[in-house]
């Protein structure tokens, strides 16, 4: 276990927006964090991610508080895909993926081969290789999103963590995606929107609802019909398929 | 069956001129810059001489020159162009690295009123007259530019942020170190000393010899190279704060130290040729457009540029109104403007 968030708090604007949460992020799994618009979601992974200061609790890093890790060391090992972001500065695809080297470079080190590999490797996972030369600002916004997720993994991290990667992406990307993030040794942390595909691929779930932390498990155990319903709102069916035992949910229109 | 559409393939041909390539073409345009702002004037000085006079004092060679005319070369026009290429420099790093940091475009000392606060400290010095030396001016310049650089920041923040929140605070800022100075130049200066910082504040190399440059020369060195070892932060910050903190940037740390390496510049150049405007706006778009925004090669290249188009600004100063010399402010004005209304544009089409 090597990320884990400790009875984290965080407010903003007087109101309190995560509430003791503890988690932790098994490792080198794929974990879901589901929950509904405005649960604490962002909030939560910004928290683990240490863009954010708790206001109680602590995100640990290997046992060590992350506030106490220097900026640096983190982003050596833990990398973060915003859910969306922007800039004015005018780059192609590949100086974006190129970012991702940042933290393992000193201020006047070379561009050195192990960087040129892991930017090359990062856009050919995300199949992103063909469009490194096209300009970030020409990119569709899938594409972009593609770009973020291959900086991230050009950070070469141990813990991944990602704000609804799956946005903007076509069905296949989708798919595509959350097959990589799978396939990755590194301990992935994801907010999904999609149920069905949060019980397909995530080893676990945690479901999260008005800043705290409703349950976490294996994704089978988790979402249950009750669960559903009183989280999301939603009356549901849950299937089992007896091949793999992952299950499928149908939602129902009341 | 599937069809295969070819997707539309838009490979980028992008050129961008390397630093050894533009450092080339800007010292040549330096050197011409130089040339002129050394042979122009109301004393015609003819090429031969000045080369003479560069051998006298650069490599101790013992040629006969008019003394008066190598007076005019040296002490003069040559100091005048150092200080006009070292103050460029220094406001177009400042511009480079204020448009990263607050991923503004707009960001610059004069816009952001750092300039204004700058100006107030000097002036208040000059009134008042403490201790009246090359250190107590640059001094009161340093501190009135840290004032508005807190001023701005506090305002921008309380406002709730945001990029454009910050030329608003600007703005406000500028107004507000602005009436203040004024305020200080109306109740206690007299005729001769408004006069004299009236000029000043237009920006002024008249008063510029080797002593000034010899200050300012350091200030830039050392701004310059905190700068490029920050360059990589730099980059970091073009998807914004939190996206550099999370490829491992220091940022309150790296802003806190460039905000004060920024205001330090402004102030000391400030405090010897007076508030120029809009070289720090102009140069650094000019120049990211030739090189590209990787500040490693941006910085150099800007810095170099500055010092050029300063220099050339300098000897249009001297030749646009026969028999009177503008201040240069007015001159980087003329340019600067319909730069920064055609940046405007541009950004408002592309949001
Ligand atoms: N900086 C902030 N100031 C005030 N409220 C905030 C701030 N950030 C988030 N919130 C509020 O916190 C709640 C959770 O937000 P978020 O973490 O983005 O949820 P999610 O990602 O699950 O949709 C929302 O109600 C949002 O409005
Ligand atoms: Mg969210």
């Amino acid at each position: 276990m090597t990320l884990h968030a400790c009875d984290i708090a965080w407010e903003a604007g007087g109101q309190p927006i995560v509430r003791g949460v503890t988690l932790r992020v098994p490792e080198g799994r794929l974990l879901g964090l589901v929950g509904p618009n405005g649960s604490g979601k962002s909030s939560l992974l910004r928290l683990l991610a240490g863009l954010r200061r708790g206001s109680d609790g602590a995100v640990l890093l290997d046992h060590r508080p992350m506030s106490a890790v220097p900026r640096r060391e983190v982003a050596r090992r833990l990398a973060f895909v915003e859910q969306q972001v922007s800039t004015e500065v005018v780059l192609t695809a590949r100086e974006v993926v190129a970012l991702g080297r940042t933290p393992h470079r000193g201020a006047w080190e070379a561009w050195s081969e192990a960087d040129h590999a892991a930017v090359s490797a990062a856009l050919a996972r995300t199949g992103m290789a063909d469009r490194a030369d096209q300009l970030w600002s020409t990119l569709s916004g899938g594409e972009r999103q593609r770009i973020q997720i291959a900086r991230a993994l050009a950070q070469e991290p141990r813990e991944l963590l990602l704000d609804e990667p799956t946005n903007h992406l076509d069905i296949r990307h989708q798919l595509d995606l959350l097959k990589l993030l799978q396939s990755l040794d590194t301990s992935c942390i994801a907010a999904l929107h999609d149920l069905n595909h949060a019980v397909a691929f995530c080893d676990e779930i945690a479901v999260v609802k008005d800043g705290t932390l409703v349950i976490q498990g294996r994704p089978a155990d988790v979402m249950t019909v009750d669960l559903i319903r009183s989280v999301f709102e939603v009356a549901a069916t849950v299937r089992e398929d007896p091949e793999n035992g992952r299950v499928r949910l149908d939602f129902l229109p009341d | 069956m599937t069809v295969h559409v070819q997707a539309e393939v838009r490979p980028r041909s992008f050129r961008r001129l390397g630093l050894p390539a533009f450092g080339l073409i800007a010292l040549a345009a330096l050197f011409l810059a130089a040339a002129g702002a050394i042979s122009i004037g109301e004393v015609a000085i003819p090429p031969a001489e000045i080369l003479k006079v560069l051998g006298n004092r650069l490599f101790g060679m013992d040629l006969a020159v008019d003394p008066i005319r190598e007076g005019i070369v040296w002490h003069y026009r040559l100091s005048r162009a150092a200080m006009a290429a070292s103050a460029g420099a220094a406001l177009a790093i400042c511009g480079t690295v204020l448009q990263a940091l607050l991923r503004n475009p707009l960001a610059e000392p004069y816009l952001l009123g750092i300039s204004a606060g700058a100006s107030t400290g000097a002036v208040l010095v000059m009134v008042l007259g403490i201790g009246a030396g090359t250190v107590t001016l640059p001094g009161g310049a340093f501190l009135g530019a840290g004032l508005a650089f807190a001023f701005v920041a506090f305002l921008a923040h309380g406002s709730g942020g945001g990029t454009e929140r910050v030329i608003l605070a600007g703005i406000a800022g500028s107004q507000l170190f602005n009436a203040a100075t004024s305020f200080i130049v109306t109740t206690s200066a007299n005729a001769e000393q408004t006069r004299g910082i009236m000029f000043w504040l237009l920006g002024s190399l008249g008063g510029a010899r080797w002593a000034d440059t010899a200050l300012a020369l350091p200030v830039l060195a050392v701004g310059l190279a905190v700068c490029l070892f920050r360059a990589r932060a730099l980059d970091a910050f073009a998807f914004g704060e939190d996206a550099a903190a999370s490829i491992g940037i220091d940022v309150s740390r790296v802003r806190t130290e460039l905000f004060a390496v920024t205001a330090l510049l402004t102030a000391a150049i400030i405090s010897l040729v007076g508030a120029v405007g809009f070289v720090g706006l102009v140069v650094p778009h000019a120049t990211r457009f030739l090189v590209g925004p990787a500040h490693g090669r941006l910085l150099p290249a800007s810095a170099l540029a500055g010092g050029v188009f300063m220099v050339a600004a300098d000897v249009l100063s001297r030749i646009v109104v026969p028999g009177q010399v503008l201040p240069i402010g007015v001159v980087t004005a003329l340019f600067g403007a319909p730069a920064f209304a055609f940046i405007l544009w541009r950004s408002r089409r592309g949001a």
